[in-house]
């Protein structure tokens, strides 16, 4: 049972680190990581599952308001990515984070179809963090079912 | 011709030695007859021949009737040859004769032709006949041959007596003495003299008829005195010169002893001398009193010269009077002085030796003259007086500077006494003496003088330190109890008004109130800067110093002041040099207190016109007062601040007068403000404490006046953050349990991760997504609200305001923190322009989190100038 443990755990980490390497999370997260404890052990699960609602919310919003006929409001655009920024800097999804901020400044210069690209790609990209979070996570609970703990991944 | 005689008598000695006395008497009789020839010459050898004839012929006889034909034939023999030495003998003696008669000659010639035919008688006769014939030459006989014989005889035994006592004599007296060199002389001369003695004395037996024994004794005698008389003579050759010789030596040697004597006596006198002077030297040194130096000086002189009188006559305070001081004999001595300008006087001065002066010269006569007729010799010296001021360090001191003392010995009336050389020298070795210790005896009094002195001061200063101590003691004590006394009414004052503010109030009430806390919120100050002070003077006022925001520093000065400056309508601007440091280490408080005070002075004396407060970094070419050098340290630099105002100004005679304290320059303008006067002297000696300086300028009255401080401030190594106001260095974990927190966020994960942050640090935490809702959520309990204020186009900062209108008492409201994404400088001023106590960049870590929190309940009072 050891071994598996620390295969997994080997597994796990080596999951981690890539995921930090790939642009896909970054020091927010681990902030987010501490704040797990006894005393909310799920901590870390709830917020991104908010997260990932807010995404799915608020990406609605977007195209909605991009989908208009006539003239786009785009301050109600930039409302939404404003708060998609927020909340993506709030959980440290990095890639989403810059996304956002590019998506910002097209807003701004009332880009349309920068904007429309930049939605498209906030959509790919957050499902794929949302995949790949939920791959850790499997992990997590494998090593825990497995009876060990999950480890700390340091990212230097 | 005598000498032939004796040589013939001597043969003739030779011949007859063995003859008998009566020969021998027979010689004697011509020895003596030789002596005596032109007297008693025929009487005397007549007589003998007589009688000797006639004894031969007893003799002859007896021979012959004794049958001694033996003895006969020796007796003819011996008669024979007695004739024919008679012959010879009367023939020499005619011979020698001056003028011999014929029948003289004629019988003597027969004599000698046939001496053996003789008969006694007829020749005897014929002898005597002619030797009467013969003798009638010569003078006549003497009649009384007996008497002189007598004499003779008397005259013999005295000789003997005086020549036996002699030696005696000489015996006892050299027996006495005990040297004598030449005992054996004087042997030898007792033995010749006692021989003498004894020929005299058995010359005794020889005038009558006497036996061969007596004969032969003398015989024995007269040689033993002829050998030892000639040893004698002989010896005294040889003896005589050496006892002369003896008798100069000696001589020599009683004039080489008188000599010594003499030098010897010299030698003691000088060596009684020396002693006396060591031992009056001895007494003067012993004391240094000047009393008991002169008196012993006297009273020893007194004793070793055997003086009547001795007196000392010192000069008087005017110096031209000699005033009689001591005596010796007479125990009080009158006041009595004579002129210093006498001649005697004068020729005593003069020299350093000692004086003879006459008996009746002033100094001299002391008592009365009571009859003595001869007064003993009189000696004068001069004792010289030396003042501390004489002694130079090169040379002896200058003999016109000197000031005498007289020292007057009078031997003895009536004696014979001369005062000697050596005893003049005494004296004068005795006065240099004196001189010397009286010298010391005046410096020692000196110092004694100044040794008092001192210590008296000393104690007068002993007892001023000793009350300017107590009036400190004292003075503290006050200012303690004024402090402690007069604060607890003054806090109970001022709470209570301010209570008393809170409730419902009418407009008088409340502006009554209002009033009251004016005032003693004043009283108060002034106690304040009252007991500042006296620390300040005392020198226990410590600087605290700490790190601080010199930027913020002074933007908190000027919000302080602009409420008044608005209503004064005088403008206020803060000009802060680029190269200012931001962070500096100094004493805050106090630092704010000055510039409080200059900028308030400022306002206070300004009606119109604009006044700047500018702050920059001084280096030491800037213009500074004269006695203040600036220089720049490593980690330590000059803060310099202008206030300059357009108002009344001062004249610049005042100036100084400014910074004491209570001092007010009285004008109109002036005397409606309040204040005590404390300020500026408080702010000075603050100033000082950090190592600066302050001045005034001004151009004169009613042309405004700058008011300028130099400060030294530390450098703080601390780094800047930027959007932080404060990082600690080292954060504690502080336990925020139980901490009531209000999150308002309108973007939910936001929300939640910050909710989620401090609850991780123990906080209760209440969220809000609106400000509506947040205004309405909040209350007194929470101590910090943490607002999201990057939500384009909303203006969430104004939600702070209103949190600042709703809790107007700065105790109840809770710490506004803004949670932004940027923290550009116009949005940090932003926040603090709209009342925030903080900023935080999103996303916060939970270090940060942390760091903030704890900085913010523990700095609450900085935010509160804000």
């Amino acid at each position: 049972m050891d071994a598996l443990v620390a295969q997994l755990q080997m597994q796990y980490r080596n999951y981690t680190v890539s995921l930090y390497q790939q642009g896909f999370l970054d020091d927010q997260f681990t902030e987010l990581k501490k704040l797990q404890d006894d005393a909310s052990p799920d901590f870390v699960a709830e917020v991104l599952s908010l997260f990932f609602e807010d995404c799915v919310k608020l990406i609605g919003n977007m195209a909605r308001a991009l989908d208009q006929t006539g003239t786009v409001d785009f301050s109600q655009v930039g409302a939404s990515v404003h708060q998609l920024k927020g909340s993506s800097s709030s959980v440290g999804a990095k890639r989403v984070k810059g996304l956002c901020i590019t998506f910002k400044e097209y807003c701004e210069a009332n880009n349309y179809e920068g904007c429309v690209r930049c939605l498209q790609q906030v959509d790919i990209e957050f499902k794929a963090l949302q995949t790949k979070l939920q791959d850790m996570f499997n992990l997590e609970k494998q090593i825990i079912q497995a009876g060990g703990k999950v480890p700390q991944v340091d990212i230097n | 011709m005598g000498v032939d005689f004796l040589v013939g008598m001597a043969n003739l000695m030779h011949i007859q030695l063995t003859l008998e006395p009566e020969l021998k008497l027979l010689y004697r009789i011509n020895a003596q007859s030789w002596k005596d020839i032109n007297v008693d010459v025929n009487h005397k050898v007549e007589s003998r021949l007589k009688l000797k004839f006639l004894e031969l012929e007893l003799k002859l006889l007896h021979c012959v009737k004794a049958h001694s034909w033996k003895n006969t034939e020796i007796l003819t023999a011996n008669v024979t040859r007695a004739v024919e030495t008679i012959a010879l003998l009367l023939v020499t003696m005619v011979m020698m004769l001056p003028t011999p008669s014929s029948s003289c000659s004629s019988s003597v010639v027969s004599l000698s032709q046939n001496p053996k035919s003789i008969r006694f008688d007829s020749f005897s006769r014929s002898v005597s006949n002619h030797m009467m014939e013969v003798c009638n030459c010569i003078e006549p006989q003497w009649p009384a041959d007996e008497l002189l014989m007598k004499y003779q005889y008397i005259s013999d035994f005295f000789i003997a007596v005086a020549y036996f006592s002699i030696p005696l004599e000489l015996i006892y007296f050299v027996k006495k003495s005990a040297v004598f060199p030449y005992r054996w002389v004087l042997v030898q001369f007792g033995a010749f003299i006692v021989l003498c003695g004894a020929t005299h004395l058995i010359n005794l037996w020889t005038f009558t008829t006497h036996s061969r024994t007596v004969a032969l004794v003398m015989t024995t005698a007269k040689v033993l005195t002829a050998v030892v008389s000639c040893a004698t003579a002989l010896m005294l050759v040889h003896i005589i010169p050496d006892l002369l010789s003896v008798k100069t030596r000696e001589l020599f040697l009683k004039n080489k002893a008188a000599e010594l004597d003499r030098e010897m006596g010299l030698i003691r006198t000088q060596e009684e001398t020396g002693r006396h002077v060591r031992m009056l030297t001895h007494e003067i040194r012993s004391t240094l009193d000047r009393h008991t130096i002169l008196k012993t000086t006297l009273v020893e002189l007194g004793r070793t010269l055997a003086l009547e009188e001795c007196a000392l006559w010192m000069p008087t305070r005017t110096g031209l009077e000699l005033q009689l001081s001591y005596t010796l004999r007479q125990q009080h001595p009158v006041e009595y002085t004579v002129p210093i300008q006498l001649p005697v006087i004068n020729q005593v001065f003069g020299t350093s030796r000692a004086v003879k002066i006459s008996p009746n010269s002033p100094v001299a006569r002391l008592r009365p003259v009571s009859g003595k007729y001869l007064l003993g010799e009189v000696v004068a010296v001069r004792v010289p007086l030396l003042h501390l001021s004489n002694f130079q360090i090169n040379d002896w001191p200058e003999l016109s500077t000197k000031r005498y003392a007289l020292m007057v010995l009078m031997l003895p009336s009536d004696s014979a006494r001369q005062w000697h050389v050596h005893e003049l020298e005494l004296v004068e070795v005795v006065a240099d003496q004196v001189a010397v210790a009286l010298s010391h005896a005046a410096i020692l009094e000196e110092s004694m003088r100044a040794r008092d002195l001192l210590m008296e001061q000393n104690v007068a200063l002993d007892i001023a330190r000793r009350e300017a101590e107590t009036a400190i003691r004292a003075r503290n004590d006050f200012l303690a109890v004024m402090n402690h006394e007069m604060r607890t009414p003054m806090h109970a004052i001022i709470a209570l008004s301010s209570l008393l503010q809170e409730t419902e109030l009418t407009p008088e009430q409340r502006l009554m109130v209002e009033t009251v806390l004016k005032s003693s919120s004043l009283l108060a100050t002034l106690m304040n800067d009252v007991l500042d002070l006296s620390r300040l003077e005392d020198g226990s006022l410590q600087l605290e110093l700490g790190t601080f925001n010199l930027h913020t520093l002074f933007r908190e000065v000027l919000n302080l002041i602009k409420p008044i400056a608005v209503v004064k309508k005088l403008p206020i601007t803060l000009n802060l040099a680029p190269d200012l440091p931001e962070f500096v280490v100094g004493d805050e408080k106090r630092l704010m207190q000055i510039i409080l005070n200059i900028v308030g002075n400022a306002v206070k004396f300004s009606k119109q016109g604009c006044i700047s407060v500018t702050a920059l970094v001084t280096k030491s070419d800037n213009r500074a007062p004269p006695d203040f050098f600036v220089v720049q340290t490593g980690s330590h630099f000059y803060l310099r601040v202008k206030v300059k105002d357009l108002g009344a100004g001062i004249n610049p005679q005042d100036i100084p007068k400014l910074f004491t304290k209570f001092a007010q320059t009285q004008s109109l303008a002036t005397r409606s403000s309040g204040g005590s006067g404390l300020g500026l002297a408080i702010s000075k000696r603050f100033v000082n404490l950090m190592e600066g300086n302050i001045w005034i300028e001004s151009e004169g009255v009613g042309k405004g006046c700058t008011a300028i401080f130099d400060v030294k401030l530390g450098i703080s190594n601390e780094s800047k953050q930027s959007g932080i106001p404060k990082v600690p260095a080292n954060p504690q974990h502080v336990n925020f349990a139980g901490l009531k927190v209000l999150v308002m966020d309108e973007n939910g994960v936001s929300r939640m991760v910050t909710k989620g942050l401090l609850v991780h640090l123990g906080c209760e935490v209440t969220t809000v997504s609106s400000t509506e809702e947040c205004l309405r959520v909040v209350s007194h309990e929470h101590r910090v609200v943490f607002m999201d204020v990057c939500t384009p186009g909303v203006e969430n900062y104004q939600i702070a305001l209103c949190i600042h209108e709703k809790f107007t008492k700065r105790h109840q409201r809770p710490l506004l923190v803004a949670l932004t994404g940027n923290t550009d400088k116009s949005t940090k001023e932003k926040c603090m322009s709209f009342g925030l106590d903080g900023v935080l960049l999103k996303p916060v870590s939970l270090d940060n989190m942390r760091n903030v929190l704890s900085d913010l309940l523990e700095h609450r009072v900085l935010y509160e100038a804000m």
